[in-house]
């Protein structure tokens, strides 16, 4: 098993014939992801790759195909829209992958969504994948191994990183979810840990985060009164200085507060292991799974 | 995007909020002759502005009681190097003086506005502790700060206006006066997509009116391209040499203060990167996130962008390789190397795909390339050539 993505999963690529979004769907359906469909507006009826039908509207990508999730690479001032147009159409599962969407914009579709059953995972992210069945984002496929270690995290190459340790000592991921950078986004940790803790082959869960927000306090909280598997924990920006925005548009610390100290205190309280540096997440793991 | 408080209050009066009088001043002269002008209950005053905070502590804001006075002040607030808690201890050059009118002050509040990530949405925030950091009044006082979330859908509405005066004990037709002035800041905020509007002090006037004494604005950068008045407001004396000419090739930059020199893909990598520099006893030069798909280019450009930093004593490379090919990157290291003449040791971290063919690469090149093993082997070894070369 794992979680939200399978081999059943049926996605739809939002700007796939746009020069990123047609890259990372020739990369999708190498890996073997179901792309069963593909949006842009004005384009309806041609085939992508000579394979997948691209329609106009994802209403009709869904009717036609049933697609059940989608992926966004639309560029920042449309995404928001993107992001509705497959909420209105009912997808449980949205991936968008867009980096610099204007943060009212974002504001917006969370106050759209309430309610909603549609799932949002980022944007600025890069996207998730249960190794072997179905990678919907921009990971590098090859990486990853089928296994039993969940891992969610704020940031692309420190996740890829994590695979990458996890890979190397032999163990392999369940499902690897990146949440993205932004400060108003889908899916935070306690939403993902919720999962994995719900999913019987996932044994332990690396989590990353980075500075700025209180959204590893708020997992750490639900975490210590709530989570019985093993946990390994980092946070990176120990060394940023505050009131700097550190490449993403949600690391900062401003005011004090969202400090890399204050969440490895937290994480820490709530009984995960931590990995003092990116280097340790591998070797951390491995010496908790054998205590 | 930062802006100055004069241009703020410049943008803030075009939506109705309650602003003084004032005028930016190139001279002693132009100072006299406005002072003349705005003087009011004999008094004018004279702010340098910069892009941070703590300008009256540091000695920027002065009170001037005749035109003359004024002129004097100018021109020693012009070009001096002003100090405040947020410039850093060589301060920042003072190229521009903002004159007002004078208030008769009867209570000093504060008012923000900003987005609350844990409920993502737009908040107003107030407290009767005006002209105090509200980071220390979070900090200290968190009881004395009134919270109002926006709903997007409905935009501020007046009960929350009333909900925040009530609550800062306003009375009378102050009331009303700062619903409008909540109401009109919100509406500014909303067609300027301001990352923060932050008015502190607030003032309450002798005579009941509500007026920003003090203004400043903050902008979401990834909404620029759709207020190209604003980003036209940008004042590049302002910034961080670095930073500016790191923005025209794209590529995230922040500068430190250490002798490392790192070059990273990816923004969360990058700033571990610097945290196991830390780790391993160094201190690093800098953030910089080249960004997934970094070609020679752009490899070139940040190169020349570390080099130029005279405190940097060796090169950091770390990149994971993921659709970017490492062999690719590999060459796009070495031909950048070249071309910028490359003087200083240059440790290279590379993983990820086709991580052999890059690997070989480096070693063939000819170039003084120490390569590490992992992470930990990166750092420790960037952190011995930075040691060595002292």
């Amino acid at each position: 098993m794992s979680v939200l993505v399978d081999k059943e999963t049926r996605v739809v690529c939002q700007g796939i014939t746009g020069s990123a979004g047609s890259f990372h769907s020739r990369q999708m359906l190498a890996y073997g992801t179901q792309l069963v469909a593909g949006v842009t507006p004005g384009k309806g009826g041609s085939k992508f790759e000579g394979k997948v039908p691209v329609f106009d509207t994802v209403r009709g990508a869904v009717k036609e195909t049933r697609a059940n999730a989608s992926v966004i690479f639309v560029p920042p001032a449309f995404a928001a829209d993107a992001i509705l147009e497959a909420v209105a159409a009912g997808i449980p599962l949205v991936v968008c992958i867009t980096e610099g969407i204007p943060i009212d914009d974002m504001v917006k579709v969370k106050r759209a969504m309430q309610g909603s059953q549609t799932r949002l995972i980022g944007p600025n992210c890069p996207g998730i994948i249960t190794p072997g069945e179905c990678k919907i984002g921009i990971m590098p496929g090859h990486i990853h191994k089928k296994g039993r270690i969940g891992i969610v995290s704020r940031s692309g190459t420190l996740t890829y990183e994590a695979v990458h340790q996890v890979t190397q000592l032999g163990m392999g991921q369940s499902t690897a979810i990146g949440i993205g950078g932004d400060p108003v986004h889908g899916m935070d940790f306690v939403d993902c840990m919720k999962l994995f803790a719900g999913d019987p082959d996932t044994d332990a869960v690396i989590l990353i985060g980075e500075i700025g927000g209180s959204e590893e306090e708020d997992a750490a909280a639900w975490i210590k009164g709530n989570y019985r598997k093993p946990v390994v924990g980092f946070i990176a920006g120990a060394t940023a200085p505050p009131g700097k925005r550190m490449g993403h548009a949600g690391a900062i610390i401003s005011g004090g507060k969202g400090t890399a100290q204050d969440k490895f205190r937290a994480l820490g309280e709530a009984g995960v292991h931590i990995a003092k540096g990116p280097h340790e997440l591998g070797s951390t793991l491995k010496s908790v799974l054998r205590a | 995007m930062k802006i100055h408080e004069y241009q703020a209050k410049e943008i803030l009066r075009g939506f109705g909020v309650a602003v003084p009088r004032g005028k930016l001043v190139a001279s002693a002269e132009e100072a006299v002759a406005a002072a003349r002008e705005l003087m009011r209950g004999g008094v004018v005053v004279v702010k340098a502005q910069i892009h941070a905070g703590g300008r009256g502590k540091g000695g920027g804001v002065k009170i001037a009681r005749s035109a003359e006075e004024a002129g004097e002040i100018f021109r020693r607030i012009h070009g001096m190097q002003l100090v405040t808690h947020q410039t850093g201890p060589q301060g920042q050059k003072v190229r521009k003086v903002y004159l007002e009118e004078g208030m008769d002050i009867a209570r000093e509040l504060y008012l923000g506005l900003t987005l609350d990530r844990a409920v993502s949405r737009n908040t107003l925030m107030a407290s009767s502790e005006g002209g105090v950091e509200i980071e220390e009044v979070a900090a200290k006082h968190p009881e004395k700060i009134l919270r109002e979330p926006i709903d997007p859908v409905t935009g501020l509405s007046p009960f929350q206006g009333r909900n925040l005066a009530f609550g800062l004990g306003l009375e009378g037709a102050t009331v009303q006066s700062f619903v409008k002035f909540a109401a009109a800041m919100y509406r500014a905020h909303l067609e300027t997509d301001a990352s923060i509007v932050e008015i502190n002090p607030l003032v309450v006037t002798k005579q009941g009116e509500v007026v920003a004494l003090d203004a400043k604005m903050n902008f979401d950068d990834n909404a620029l391209f759709r207020h190209k008045e604003i980003a036209a407001l940008r004042d590049p004396d302002e910034e961080d040499p670095r930073e500016a000419q790191a923005k025209e090739h794209d590529l995230s930059y922040v500068g430190l203060s250490g002798n490392i020199g790192c070059m990273v893909n990816g923004a969360g990598l990058a700033m571990a990167t610097m945290d196991m520099i830390k780790l391993a006893g160094g201190q690093p030069a800098n953030f910089l996130d080249v960004g997934g798909g970094a070609d020679e280019a752009k490899v070139t450009a940040a190169f020349k962008l570390l080099l130029a930093d005279p405190q940097v004593k060796v090169v950091l490379v770390n990149i994971f390789g993921g659709i970017m090919k490492c062999d690719i990157i590999a060459a796009g290291i070495i031909a950048a190397a070249k071309q910028v003449n490359l003087s200083v040791p240059l440790v290279v971290r590379l993983e990820g795909t086709n991580v052999e063919q890059g690997r070989t690469l480096l070693a063939r090149s000819g170039l003084a390339i120490t390569p590490a093993a992992d992470l930990g082997d990166a750092a420790r070894k960037a952190v011995a050539a930075a040691g060595a070369s002292r």
